[in-house]
């Protein structure tokens, strides 16, 4: 395999793990603020012993988040050096105002959310709390504003010619503000909650099933239903907010979500499907001139196909890339049904006592990671051959130092270092959640030690 | 050219991006020196304490790597390609490193079993030592400078990296490290385990020093161009002389029990050390070592001027925020460590 090929894996390998993470620190930022808000306007000591319990979590996700955080800011450098040469004057500055505005507060805060309870007043905790979910929020603008505008670039001109080209900034709130920009940010926030929300949904559902922890499991249960619902329907609007820009902005990557290749006919929009790629045809279940609907509000007019850009112009991948995008929109679909279901279970006051389910909803925490990642593939494989839409190609923004043995060898390290890393995550985050919000949990633990004759426990 | 009082942008974000750099180095120093001696602690309630040391503050610490990256990324977007491209490997190796330590610390407590513990501590060790060293062995090898192409790009292999001098630095920067991290924990520990991190400085400090003098004896003797500045300008002479003024104050504060002094000059030593090399190699980012006029600087490497004031603007409103709750974190965990439920 070419540089290229070995390269590209090799970032979206390291940018797929890493955004396990994010998601869930934003979302379950939100439901600690939420918790230790309840705790502190009630005083009730299960919104305490909740909010314990997911802020160990909340540090096991974020240790992760940041050990695999560190390697995607370098990468730009290591893989794309000629990319980076090129966008250095606009994508920079998003991931230096990423740095201090957000992750450091993030980061600097994270230090008194997980070790300060008995060394702050709850205030200042809970003041804490906040700064590190405003941190998560903030990060995620200058990320998705710096990946926007690979998306719709804006605000910048070109300078130089051939291999000395560069784009430099010529409006800074420009720059931010793309045509993509807010409808994508809105996007990955409500994704990020609903990864957080249920997450704790699944982790509560399993209690209640095993009659654990009931008396926290209930209202966390709630809390969490609460945003879940509100965000799987806001979510509708959002990505249909968000797939109206990629019709206006990038005709191409409509073209490939919905295998839309002929610019003269009406286009369909699909519900499932396959993409030929030879013959150019979709077969599937559809709704005729779906997609016309909803770029002209009018079934019959054409929308501008796959054909109409030159074949090196338009990405390769257009099965994929439809089935990405479908899968995502079933993902938010099923949580949709699920959480209002749910909701109205709750309305007769049966939402306990539905086993089946509370057994959806402990396997529902994958529905927002797929769907999450599904809608990455889409939007970044819809992008190609494009590296910047329209401006630089994939192809012409790598490392020319860097050869192909090196990418082998360390797309090797990294498969073996983040499978290892997810085993492990996976274990220890099944630990936790098994162990539960039992508040006297350190000493517990040392008499669990002790009994075993531990002789660690014993110094 | 636009300037800012007096400096060019471009001169104001290299002091910014060493101002970072340096914040990165004292910073998550102390973190990767008190990992790296964290095998010769034996006791586990010792290397329990020892961890949660560092545990508020290491994360808070290691920001500073990514807004130095940023900060360079952005300033002058032809050295960050330049730099990353060239050190592909030892880069990866560095970044494996972090995510090790960071997993290690996290990972570390989460199970009582002895075999998990030590494999933990193993790791840990092992992660910090990687990271000084192949830190140390970039920054010798940036100070050093790298065969470059006209395109600025590295024009090298792999035993480019691998002179006397850089791999000396890489062994001074761990031995700086080891003994900053030693003075640290010496402010954080109480009794026996105090009295074996005082002693541990004292060695650590003698380390560095002896790296460090032959360091420099090598560097008057083979590295021309990493001295010229100094001969050009004996004013500049100062700096060397404050700096051993620094190194002396260490063992000096400890034997006073001043350990929080003794942490502030290690911390200075660092700060000077930097801005030696700073002066040394300023206005280049990267020294061509095969054609002085391939070499990457201030000027040929920087973003557009509007983008430099941009930078400066965000610099300026955020590093005074950034200083100011650091600090409140920082005070927040004074003092010895005491554990408790939520500790490591």
């Amino acid at each position: 395999m070419d540089v290229e090929v070995l390269s590209r894996i090799q970032f979206a390998f390291t940018v797929a793990f890493h955004y396990i993470y994010p998601p869930l620190s934003i979302g379950l930022g939100l439901l600690l603020v939420i918790m230790e808000g309840m705790y502190l306007k009630t005083g009730r000591k299960i919104y305490e012993d909740a909010t314990r319990f997911w802020i160990k979590i909340f540090a096991l996700i974020f240790g992760i988040g940041v050990a695999t955080g560190i390697i995607m800011e370098f990468e730009f450098g290591t893989n794309w050096a000629t990319y980076s040469k090129y966008v250095g004057d606009i994508f920079g500055s998003a991931l230096a105002a990423e740095g201090i505005f957000a992750f450091a507060l993030e980061s600097g805060f994270l230090g008194i959310l997980i070790f300060g309870w008995n060394r702050v007043s709850s205030r200042v905790h809970f003041f804490s709390t906040i700064m590190v979910f405003l941190g998560s929020l903030f990060s995620a603008i200058w990320i998705v504003v710096a990946n926007s505008w690979q998306q719709t670039p804006a605000g910048y001109h070109i300078v130089g010619e051939g291999m000395n080209a560069r784009a430099e900034i010529t409006d800074f709130w420009a720059m931010v503000f793309n045509p993509s920009s807010v409808d994508r940010l809105t996007h990955v926030w409500i994704g990020a909650f609903l990864s957080g929300a249920f997450l704790v949904l699944s982790v509560n559902a399993y209690y209640i099933l095993r009659k654990r922890h009931l008396e926290i499991a209930r209202p966390s249960f709630k809390l969490a239903l609460i945003v879940a619902t509100a965000c799987s329907l806001l979510q509708l609007v959002a990505g249909h907010h968000s797939a109206d820009g990629v019709a206006k902005n990038q005709p191409a990557k409509l073209a490939a979500i919905e295998g839309h290749y002929d610019t003269l006919a009406m286009a369909d929009m699909f519900l499932l499907g396959y993409v030929n790629n030879k013959t150019q045809e979709v077969s599937g279940l559809k709704i005729p001139g779906g997609l016309s609907f909803l770029i002209h509000g009018n079934f019959n007019d054409p929308v501008k196909g796959l054909k109409a850009f030159p074949e090196d112009e338009r990405p390769k991948q257009i099965n994929a890339i439809f089935q990405f995008y479908h899968i995502m929109v079933a993902c938010g679909m099923a949580m949709i049904a699920l959480t209002v279901f749910a909701v109205w279970q709750w309305r007769r006051n049966r939402l306990f006592e539905t086993k089946w389910l509370l057994w959806l909803f402990v396997f529902a925490v994958l529905l927002p990671q797929v769907a999450n990642q599904a809608g990455w593939f889409a939007a970044e494989m819809g992008r190609q051959p494009w590296v910047v839409y329209g401006l630089l190609k994939t192809s012409d923004a790598l490392s020319k130092t860097v050869t192909a043995n090196q990418v082998l060898f360390s797309l090797i390290m990294f498969t073996i270092v983040y499978l290892l890393l997810l085993v492990l995550f996976l274990y220890l985050l099944n630990r936790k959640i098994k162990h539960g919000p039992v508040s006297d949990h350190a000493k517990e633990e040392l008499e669990e030690g002790s009994k075993r004759n531990n002789p660690i426990m014993q110094q | 050219m636009e300037t800012f009082l007096g400096l060019d942008y471009n001169v104001w974000w290299f002091l910014v991006f060493g101002g970072v750099i340096s914040g990165y180095a004292i910073l998550d120093g102390f973190d990767l020196g008190a990992g790296a001696l964290h095998l010769l602690l034996k006791k586990e309630q010792s290397r329990r304490i020892a961890m949660n040391a560092i545990g508020p503050v290491w994360d808070g610490n290691e920001v500073w790597l990514v807004i130095g990256g940023g900060a360079l990324f952005a300033g002058f977007p032809v050295a960050y390609a330049a730099i990353f491209s060239a050190f592909y490997v030892p880069f990866m190796i560095f970044m494996v490193g972090l995510i090790f330590r960071a997993v290690a610390i996290e990972f570390r407590s989460k199970e009582p079993m002895l075999w998990w513990r030590k494999t933990w501590d193993v790791v840990y060790n092992i992660a910090c030592i990687v990271i000084a060293l192949s830190l140390g062995l970039m920054l010798g090898n940036v100070a050093y400078g790298l065969p470059l192409n006209e395109q600025k790009e590295f024009a090298g292999n792999w035993m480019s990296f691998f002179h006397p001098f850089p791999i000396m630095v890489s062994i001074t920067t761990l031995a700086l490290f080891l003994m900053h991290g030693a003075i640290y924990l010496t402010m954080k520990t109480e009794n026996r385990l105090y009295t074996k991190m005082h002693l541990l400085a004292n060695n650590f400090t003698v380390f560095f020093v002896l790296s460090f003098v032959i360091t420099t004896l090598y560097t008057l003797l083979y590295v021309p161009h990493l001295c010229d500045q100094f001969r050009q300008s004996p004013g500049l002479f100062l700096l060397p002389v404050l700096m051993i003024l620094a190194i002396a104050n260490i063992p000096r504060q400890i034997k006073k029990g001043m350990y929080r002094y003794a942490f502030i000059s290690s911390a200075v030593t660092i700060a000077l050390l930097l801005i030696m090399v700073a002066v040394e190699i300023f206005p280049y980012l990267l020294y061509a070592s095969n054609n002085i006029n391939n070499s990457i600087t201030i000027h040929n490497a920087a973003a557009s001027a509007k983008t430099m004031k941009i930078l400066l603007i965000i610099a300026l409103i955020g590093t005074p925020l950034v200083a100011m709750y650091t600090a409140f974190v920082f005070w927040t965990f004074k003092g010895k460590v005491k554990l408790d439920e939520m500790s490591y």
